[in-house]
């Protein structure tokens, strides 16, 4: 298993270096020249050029590349135009906190999903089936931030349970009323993300228990004499999660996307908020490293899914 | 054939699905007795409820989707009476099934000693390592090469002759007293075959078990059957000794079938066949001879207008009166087709 996992590994490298000169490229072809904007409209052209040239901005594109690779692994992904600091320092502060939401919104999708999507798949057709895949379709229809709106609105709101914005409250002093208040702020946001992204997984695991139920290996424990319950517990439960564990790498991604729109609607301070706000200010050096970030987590969120896959299924692994 | 040492009775045993709102029957009106240490072979066309009588004896159905009604009455307990839970101290124990297609019948995910030993942790009382020493002699039973190694694979590691072998023993890990073999060797190549039936007859031999053997393949059925019967459009047709089959066939369908057999003297010539289908479920007629629209040049007046079984000599049975004069209507252009 550890050839399969380092073998993965490697295939990661050259997607990582296609990755970044496509970031590159595309942030090269964006309109506009890094000093529009920062310096004195009235300039003088000859002194843009001479700006241009001593920046090393009239190199050929792969020597621009190489310089800029060169600054990446010093850690340095250039400043901010619109907050005048360094874009690490910014990505920084936010990572955090979106790396939070994206774990609280994952068990939680996690703990909805599962028992929902086996308890249809096996009651298939009768009543809690049809209210749970009413569910499904009902949420799936309706737009991210309909749901968010309508969740602030109703718990934030009218019912007030929970805080509509921020990560924490001004007024947490110690440790742990910090922890608290972030546990508290998270909370919301996470339940409504996790509501949207149960649907998906429901409606598969519905029916990978509902093809198991049917599969000849089933039918060959049924004929060994196996009761029911055994058969659901040691044959359909494992192999129908299967497809499902080997999702949950990717869906780390998939929720890290997600949350631009949670946290937007939340005025939630993570990296889905400041990437929506570069893009209105036409950030780019945030938008660049924004970018290259969210395509490397979704490569090693896919490598993620490789390695379990790997672990929980035995056809996948090279020996 | 009401003799003492038949310890399987199915008596008009009738099997219904479900199929928009109705019940249709897939094989109507059984009645089959099997014996310690025979192999019964069923043949007929694909279609012809076959495999269902195979199911509806092991009690696989959903019992929402299906309908059965008759009596399957094994060493003095009838069968379709039974509930799930009391149906499982038979299954794996006393009835053992091998299923046609050894690529999906055994689960990816779980070792082979694992999905052996499973079918022992319901009906034995055996210890682990009781467990594992049954497993290494089953798979030594069946024709595994090397048991030890065999036992802590997957299934994708096996070829598709070595993966049957491991639902044969599967199936004959408890001994039961009947073996239910639905086309065992379909999906396998024909030296596979021949081995495969080999292991068959070997544990029949051992465990004095009785075997149904079902198949389309006459020529399995002539290399290991004792007793035939022919199934055609949910019915039985013909039944007897392999011997009077084979050599004094009666009804029109089961010469049908063995005239569209290959043989090596008529090397050449067309092969017969049977012109037009098993009628589907729901077309089913339902009185008068099934097989006879396969038969136009047979007059009306030949068939029963409801057929039932004929006992022309010991043991060997023909449905409808339409034998007595059935001749293939030979030379005749149309009739025999490439």
């Amino acid at each position: 298993m550890w050839k399969t996992i380092l073998r993965r590994l490697m295939i990661m490298v050259p997607e990582v270096i296609i990755l970044s000169v496509l970031v590159f490229l595309l942030a090269k072809a964006m309109p506009g020249d890094p000093f529009t904007g920062s310096i004195n409209p009235k300039a003088d052209p000859a002194q843009i050029k001479h700006l241009m040239e001593i920046n090393g901005l009239n190199d050929p594109w792969y020597q621009q590349y190489w310089n800029w690779v060169v600054h990446l692994f010093h850690g340095n992904l250039g400043n901010s135009y619109q907050y005048q600091e360094p874009v690490t320092r910014l990505i920084e502060g936010r990572a955090g906190n979106t790396m939070w939401l994206a774990f609280f919104t994952m068990v939680l999708t996690y703990a909805f999903a599962l028992p929902l999507g086996v308890y249809a798949g096996r009651h298939e057709g009768k009543l809690p089936d049809t209210i749970i895949r009413f569910y499904t379709y009902v949420t799936f229809c309706i737009p991210v931030f309909v749901i968010l709106v309508l969740g602030i609105w109703i718990f934030g709101y009218v019912l007030g349970w929970f805080p509509t914005t921020g990560s924490v409250s001004s007024d947490a002093q110690t440790w742990a009323q910090t922890v608290g208040s972030r546990f508290y702020h998270i909370l919301l946001p996470s339940l409504l993300g996790a509501l949207f992204g149960t649907v998906n997984i429901v409606q598969y695991l519905r029916s990978e228990v509902i093809d198991a139920k049917h599969s000849d290996y089933v039918r060959t424990a049924r004929s060994k004499g196996v009761p029911s319950k055994d058969i659901y517990r040691h044959h359909i439960f494992r192999n129908s999660l299967l497809p499902i564990a080997a999702f949950a790498g990717y869906s780390i991604t998939g929720l890290l996307n997600g949350s631009i729109f949670t946290e937007t609607v939340f005025s939630y301070p993570g990296m889905g908020l400041l990437f929506v706000n570069s893009i209105s200010y036409r950030d780019y050096t945030v938008i660049t490293a924004l970018v290259l970030i969210y395509g490397i987590l979704n490569l090693v969120g896919t490598l993620l899914s490789d390695i379990i896959l790997s672990i929980v299924d035995p056809r996948v692994r090279i020996e | 054939m009401e003799t003492e040492s038949n310890f399987l009775n199915i008596k008009d045993v009738s099997t219904a699905f479900k199929i928009d709102g109705q019940f249709y029957d897939a094989i109507s009106h059984i009645d089959l007795q099997v014996q310690h240490d025979e192999i019964l072979a069923i043949v007929g066309e694909s279609g012809c409820g076959k495999s269902t009588l195979a199911t509806t004896i092991m009690g696989l159905h959903d019992p929402e989707e299906t309908k059965i009604s008759g009596e399957i009455d094994f060493e003095g307990t009838d069968l379709l009476k039974l509930d799930d839970d009391g149906y499982n101290k038979f299954r794996g124990a006393k009835i053992g099934m091998i299923f046609q297609d050894p690529l999906s019948a055994l689960n990816p995910l779980k070792r082979i000693e694992d999905q052996i030993s499973e079918v022992m942790d319901y009906h034995t009382t055996l210890t682990k390592a009781e467990k594992h020493a049954r497993v290494l002699e089953l798979l030594d039973e069946v024709g595994i090469v090397n048991p030890q190694r065999t036992a802590h694979q997957f299934p994708h590691e096996l070829s598709g002759g070595m993966r049957q072998r491991v639902v044969i023993a599967i199936a004959i890990a408890c001994k039961p007293d009947l073996i239910i073999a639905d086309e065992p060797t379909t999906a396998l190549d024909v030296t596979i075959q021949a081995q495969i039936l080999d292991v068959l007859r070997d544990i029949q031999k051992e465990n004095h078990a009785g075997i149904i053997l079902i198949t389309h393949d006459l020529g399995v059925v002539a290399e290991t059957a004792d007793r035939v019967a022919v199934m055609y459009a949910g019915q039985i047709v013909e039944q007897g000794t392999a011997e009077q089959i084979f050599n004094t066939p009666e009804h029109p369908y089961t010469r049908s079938l063995l005239r569209s057999m290959p043989q090596r003297d008529n090397e050449g010539d067309d092969l017969y066949v049977i012109k037009g289908n098993v009628p589907s479920l729901q077309k089913m007629p339902s009185a008068g001879d099934r097989f006879a629209p396969r038969i136009p040049w047979v007059p009306a007046s030949a068939h029963e207008a409801d057929p039932v079984m004929h006992e022309i000599a010991p043991g060997h049975e023909v449905r409808c009166t339409c034998y007595k004069t059935f001749q293939f209507p030979d030379q005749k252009k149309g009739s025999v087709t490439v």
